[in-house]
């Protein structure tokens, strides 16, 4: 899932560095990624997996690094499981 | 159409008041009101008290329209954030048998907008708007920035509301702050405290509080609480009709989001020049007469003598 996810933080996420220089755990924002830009990525991960983030995800910290973003879809995809 | 809200019955009273006493005009439509001459009165005393309190900062002054290129508002991302809020303008654009059936349909109230072509306008949805591109196309600031007195543009929201505070059509006395980030923070923290003071010296029990923008669904929800844990928007409060205190004036700090767009710059010695971070500051001219009315009586001769001084009034 990882990997996925790398890809779409790549197309969406308007990093000043390129996503595979950065750990899991590396703070996007403090990578570029602004609050508009984190909205088209949001979007594009509810698109690339079949889900829609509840309204208690749509907060800064569920999209802040890959780690974040993968924890969040494990626990949707289990939820719809 | 945008869903009109129904104010409720503090704020009906009070809209009723304002009527009857020749301050606000109606015009059949909620949120658009002509006004009178004690509240333009009251309006230009507090537009110019902010002048006063910004002297200090010698801000170079523009003025623009309350029309904006549209290709502005398409760069600034506005319809992502705000599309339930903007107006656009649109015009006619056909022949003469055209325009001929236009003006029958209208003279029967029915739907003529058939015959209308979106122009290169839009009615403009916040005052501090026009500068970020004027300021652009300078080149790089020398550094320190600049800060702007941008006065109190006319702006539309379409948001139709029986509540006197909530106006489709309103002035945003504006005031931008462009600069390297430290400046521009340290500015608005300390118009935030200036503003809280302002407020307090008319009389009014001004409060600030972290706010977010109204926007838009889902994302918008995102962006909200994105805008209120990194503290980008500050409101202060009056009590004016209604459950909850209304925001008279706000302080947004956009980071580097129209500098981006616009390709703002600052000098750094003799480096290259830096990406600029922009705030704005703007007072709501109506809500903030709407406050002073509230709190001091709607005769505006009876107010207290040293609100009247403050004010400037005669």
């Amino acid at each position: 899932m990882s990997s996925e996810i790398r890809k779409i933080i790549a197309e969406h996420a308007h990093l000043s560095v390129d996503v595979d220089s950065l750990a899991d755990d590396a703070n996007l924002y403090q990578a570029g990624m602004t609050s508009h830009a984190s909205v088209n990525l949001m979007l594009a991960l509810e698109d690339a997996f079949d889900i829609e983030f509840p309204d208690s995800m749509l907060t800064r910290s569920v999209f802040e690094s890959v780690a974040a973003i993968e924890a969040a879809l494990t626990q949707l995809q289990a939820a719809a499981a | 159409m945008a869903e009109y809200r129904p104010g409720d019955a503090e704020q009906t009273a009070f809209l009723q008041e304002l009527v009857g006493a020749g301050l606000l005009i109606e015009s059949g439509i909620p949120g658009v009101y002509g006004r009178g001459e004690q509240f333009e009165r009251v309006r230009w005393a507090f537009d110019r008290l902010v002048t006063r309190a910004g002297d200090g900062d010698a801000p170079e002054r523009m003025a623009f329209p309350p029309v904006l290129p549209r290709r502005q508002l398409e760069r600034i991302g506005y319809l992502n954030s705000f599309p339930h809020l903007a107006g656009s303008l649109f015009s006619f654009d056909g022949d003469e048998d055209q325009a001929a059936e236009q003006a029958a349909r209208a003279s029967r109230h029915e739907d003529w907008s058939g015959f209308q072509s979106q122009t290169d306008l839009v009615l403009t949805p916040a005052a501090c708007y026009p500068v970020y591109p004027a300021v652009a196309a300078r080149g790089p600031l020398p550094p320190g920035g600049v800060t702007v007195d941008a006065g109190g543009s006319y702006v539309f929201r379409n948001e139709p509301s029986g509540d006197p505070a909530r106006l489709q059509m309103f002035h945003q006395r504006e005031i931008v702050r462009i600069g390297e980030p430290d400046a521009v923070a340290a500015w608005r923290d300390t118009w935030r405290d200036r503003a809280v003071a302002l407020l307090r010296s008319v009389g009014l029990d001004a409060g600030f509080d972290v706010a977010n923008d109204p926007f838009f669904g889902r994302s918008g929800r995102l962006l909200a609480r994105s805008q209120r844990s990194q503290e980008l928007k500050f409101e202060v409060l009056v009590q004016i009709a209604g459950p909850e205190p209304t925001a008279v004036a706000s302080f947004n700090y956009h980071q580097d989001h129209f500098s981006g767009t616009y390709g703002i710059t600052v000098r750094n010695g003799g480096g290259e020049p830096q990406p600029a971070h922009t705030a704005c500051l703007g007072f709501g001219l109506e809500r903030i007469t709407l406050a002073l009315l509230r709190t001091h009586g709607l005769d505006v001769d009876a107010w207290p003598a040293t609100v009247r001084e403050e004010l400037a009034l005669a």
